[in-house]
């Protein structure tokens, strides 16, 4: 007897944790409940982060309304997304889209976490860069829909012309007679990223490309070219023109406070410096080549597992290509579209037209496994070399070699 | 069930509400592991719900059971002891011999899935052409609409042969076809991982490829260029002619040595180990690092005990005023997250712009984080204003649970105040604190927080050809060796491998201390 109302009563919270369960997501579709009870037919999973929740979610609703699909979004941090989506896509457990940054590609794809997407004629309506960025192999990896890039970001204030060169911007600044003549981010370990618009006007890229855009693994940061720009830095930072000890929050409190005519910087800071009048310029040279920043493109991924296939290269090939999806995007987290007729539109903006600009000249950050490597000596090479505390040319020969045997 | 019954009638007043409200538990944690089984079964995770089955049975047996009074008290503990403890070293044992990592990531059938679905390429120049999911029977088909106008359909054993008397709609695609039915938008998602496998051949050459569709909406002509033959359990190049076959570390390799991108998850014994002291670029930084993680965990034990305890017998002293404050106030860093804290000092220690230089040194130029040595003095001077306040609570409660007879019989015996203390109140507060100093030391040896967020292991050594650094402790070492920190492929068997050796120092380190705290316990 007792038993029996033990059995009973587990039963009934049973059935109501289980009914809470496939509740949450159920509203949309009550007229086939067996859908929202878990065969998977009718639900979509999208991993997200905050700056993109509120786009993707007016997608997500126009494909919801039109194919009477749930799509479900996840917010995650960002930071967090890669090795979680690595982890949980094996188990079954991960999102059928997420959104990701094209860099990881090299690393989805070797641990086949990744499916290809068939962009078809589309492939055209998009920046040339932004696809080329997730190809690999002659294949599509992923959706682009954002590219960020860094440029000079000019106080016109302080100086109403765009310099030509490295050596022009430094007199500008002095003239304008403030705290700092620019600004670039470094921190006590480097940043390379930031520093690579200057290592490439010296003709030292960090890995060769092939003809189609994409990067094999082959180090050219090394020979003559690189050990001009290791001499180039030591003489900057022994000038004290670039420091350690400028910091991104340093660099962009002190570009706010109108203590620098120019910082080298992205998009991202922008907010930062709503009250002042600002134009983008190209980064200059300081070598005697064109300075080529990275181009980050962002995107959305397809899970190689998803018992959705179908329904995440619909959502994502005839959604989010779309001018509205991207704009909204845009309008949202207030990245440069990789849609070209969002992009234009975007454009009417003279700060977005002018960080588009200079990504037009930019080349996309290696997404080739190797690339981890690099990371790991490269920056504090830089700071070492800024500080005075290695010898430039021989830090920069050993830091190639710590790599090449990194690389194994 | 009846004696059941009895039972409880038997035990009288006293387990009537009990025993109701023990049912009403039991119903909750029953109701909560039938759900979390069900889960298991939709997910098909198979080890979670033999897991959850196993502790439902023992918690219910346990409960209801008259002859398993001490397994009462013990089962909630013993349970998440099970799964949090337990189940993570017997996980960590195991990955540490497996090639768990990049490239390795995922079972065998994964891997081929992938490599198949990499590798399926879309025929050069081939046309996007609106396609309809059809089905005829059981069977699945495409209708696909070429340039011109014309309707071909085809299903998988039935090359794509034209069909003319189909109606094409507005948007190019086929509504109407002669012996199929077309499927509508909700019945092609119903059956989507059918028409996503679905292979329509163009005609009877393979070589000339097959149709296939990833949003039912438009069709392309695709073309595999590897092929995975399941009796010889090989993969073939297509267009090269290469066959691949499966190796001991979980990947396909060629003839050539060569090997495909994707590999799988393989055991393979101690070579994680042999790894991990093989690498001779590792060599000569492992020891320095191994010596700094001892002197760090050493000293921040002594170091934060020392202050806690002075701090604490200053403010027991009764002649004292305003004790309590001063006792709030010295809890104050234990009440910051760890994390945060760090980062704060990392802020204020910064050489040209933190508030220490600036405003206390009044502009001077040291190098807190940027020098070997200073930088290991910041890390310290760190750690003990964020452990000093644990030792002060453990040393305040210690000393006021001290007897205060024994002080008495000291001063009969005309113990000086010295003598006291290094003869009566070291021993005792030892006797207390012992097993949480050894307990710190462990904390301490794997304090992987403090180092990230506030050196991140910087300076690095200027000698050594890996990026490690003067802060550099085991656990952080470890990290990086493992590309966890993004630096180097992941390597998680290799981070396993690792943490186990650490485990077993700490282990064995702790285990002695441990012994010889038992002679403080004689003492008293």
């Amino acid at each position: 007897m007792r038993r029996s109302i033990l059995l009973v009563s587990a039963l009934a919270t049973t059935l109501v944790l289980t009914a809470c369960g496939a509740g949450d997501t159920g509203d949309a579709s009550t007229d086939d409940p067996s859908a929202a009870a878990g065969n998977g037919s009718g639900e979509l999973t999208v991993w997200v982060d905050e700056t993109r929740q509120a786009a993707v979610e007016q997608a997500a609703k126009a494909y919801e309304d039109e194919s009477g699909v749930d799509v479900e979004l996840v917010l995650k941090n960002f930071d967090d997304i890669r090795t979680d989506f690595l982890a949980q896509v094996p188990t079954g457990e991960g999102p059928d889209i997420t959104v990701g940054a094209h860099d990881w590609l090299g690393e989805l794809s070797t641990n086949g976490v990744v499916a290809p997407i068939e962009l078809g004629d589309k492939a055209a309506a998009f920046e040339e860069v932004s696809v080329q960025a997730f190809t690999q192999d002659g294949q599509v990896y992923g959706l682009p829909y954002a590219i960020e890039n860094i440029a000079l970001i000019r106080n016109t204030e302080l100086a109403p012309e765009a310099p030509a060169t490295y050596d022009d911007m430094v007199a500008a600044g002095e003239k304008a007679d403030t705290k700092f003549p620019f600004l670039v981010q470094t921190g006590t370990e480097g940043d390379p990223y930031t520093y690579y618009p200057f290592q490439t006007s010296f003709g030292a890229p960090v890995f060769a490309q092939n003809a189609d855009g994409s990067y094999k693994p082959e180090l050219t940061l090394g020979g003559d070219a690189g050990e001009a720009f290791a001499t180039w830095l030591a003489e900057e930072g022994e000038a004290g023109n670039l420091s350690t000890d400028v910091t991104y929050d340093i660099a962009v409190e002190a570009f706010a406070k109108g203590n620098s005519p120019f910082i080298i910087g992205g998009p991202w800071m922008l907010e930062q410096f709503a009250d002042l009048d600002l134009a983008i310029d190209p980064i200059p040279a300081a070598g005697d080549q064109p300075a080529q920043p990275f181009v980050g493109v962002q995107g959305f991924y397809v899970n190689a597992q998803s018992k959705n296939a179908l329904l995440a290269n619909d959502f994502l090939v005839n959604y989010l290509a779309t001018p509205e999806a991207q704009t909204a995007l845009f309008e949202a987290g207030g990245r440069p579209p990789a849609l070209l007729e969002s992009a234009d539109a975007a454009s009417s903006d003279p700060v977005i037209a002018g960080f588009r600009e200079v990504g037009a000249e930019a080349v996309p950050m290696p997404s080739i496994p190797e690339m981890g490597s690099v990371w790991a000596f490269w920056g504090v090479t830089e700071a070492n070399i800024i500080t005075g505390k290695s010898d430039p040319v021989k830090a920069w020969d050993k830091m190639v070699s710590d790599i090449t045997g990194a690389l194994g | 069930m009846s004696s059941r019954t009895t039972v409880v009638a038997g035990s009288g007043t006293r387990s009537g509400a009990g025993f109701a409200v023990k049912l009403v538990l039991m119903a909750l944690v029953d109701a909560l592991g039938v759900f979390g089984v069900l889960a298991a079964w939709r997910a098909e995770s198979w080890g979670i719900l033999a897991a959850m089955v196993a502790l439902l049975v023992a918690a219910n047996w346990v409960y209801f059971s008259r002859r398993t009074l001490p397994l009462k008290y013990v089962l909630p503990g013993l349970a998440f002891l099970l799964v949090y403890q337990v189940y993570v070293i017997g996980y960590t044992g195991y990955v540490a011999f497996t090639n768990y990592g990049d490239g390795h990531n995922s079972t065998k059938s994964q891997a081929i899935e992938a490599l198949l679905v990499q590798n399926e390429r879309r025929v050069e120049g081939s046309p996007a052409e609106p396609l309809t999911v059809l089905e005829s029977g059981d069977e699945l088909g495409f209708a696909v609409t070429d340039e011109d106008g014309r309707v071909e359909v085809g299903s998988a054993t039935q090359p794509l042969e034209p069909a003319p008397d189909a109606v094409v709609g507005d948007d190019g695609r086929a509504t109407q076809v002669p012996g199929w039915s077309v499927l509508d938008r909700a019945q092609v998602l119903e059956r989507q991982q059918e028409v996503t496998t679905l292979r329509v051949p163009v005609s009877d050459d393979a070589e000339a490829g097959s149709v296939r569709t990833q949003d039912a909406r438009t069709g392309y002509v695709f073309r595999s260029v590897l092929t995975y033959d399941e009796a010889a359990d090989t993969m073939t190049d297509t267009s090269t002619g290469t066959v691949y076959s499966p190796n001991d570390d979980g990947q396909f390799e060629a003839a050539d040595g060569s090997t495909l991108p994707v590999g799988w998850r393989v055991t393979v014994g101690f070579e994680n180990f042999a790894t991990a002291f093989g690498d001779p670029r590792y060599a000569e930084p492992f020891v320095q690092i191994l010596l700094w993680t001892f002197a760090f965990a050493i000293l921040s034990v002594v170091t934060t005990f020392v202050l806690g305890m002075f701090l604490a017998m200053v403010f027991n002293d009764p002649r004292l005023r305003g004790r309590r404050i001063y006792r709030t106030l010295s809890i104050l860093p234990y009440a910051m997250p760890g994390f945060l804290a760090a980062l704060l000092w990392s802020g204020m220690l910064n050489k040209s712009f933190g508030v220490i230089n600036q405003v206390l040194l009044g502009g001077a130029d040291v190098p807190w984080l940027t020098d070997p040595w200073l930088a290991k003095l910041s890390v310290l001077g760190v750690n003990l204003w964020l452990g000093f306040p644990y030792m002060f609570l453990i040393c305040t409660g210690a000393l006021q649970s001290l007897p205060g007879d024994v002080y008495e019989a000291a001063k009969i015996d005309g113990a000086g105040r010295w003598r006291t203390w290094r003869s009566i109140t070291m021993p005792l507060l030892l006797v207390a604190t012992a097993p949480l100093l050894i307990s710190s030391f462990a904390f301490n040896f794997n304090n992987f927080t403090l180092i990230k967020m506030l050196t991140n292991g910087g300076p690095r050594f200027d000698d050594a050809s890996v990026p490690l650094g003067h802060t550099d402790i085991l656990i952080s070492m470890v990290y990086n060796v493992s590309g966890l920190d993004g630096t180097a492929p992941r390597d998680y068997g290799l981070a396993s491998a690792l943490s186990i050796v650490i485990f077993v120092v700490v282990g064995v380190i702790s285990a002695l201390a441990f012994r010889q705290t038992r002679k403080l316990e004689e003492l008293s």
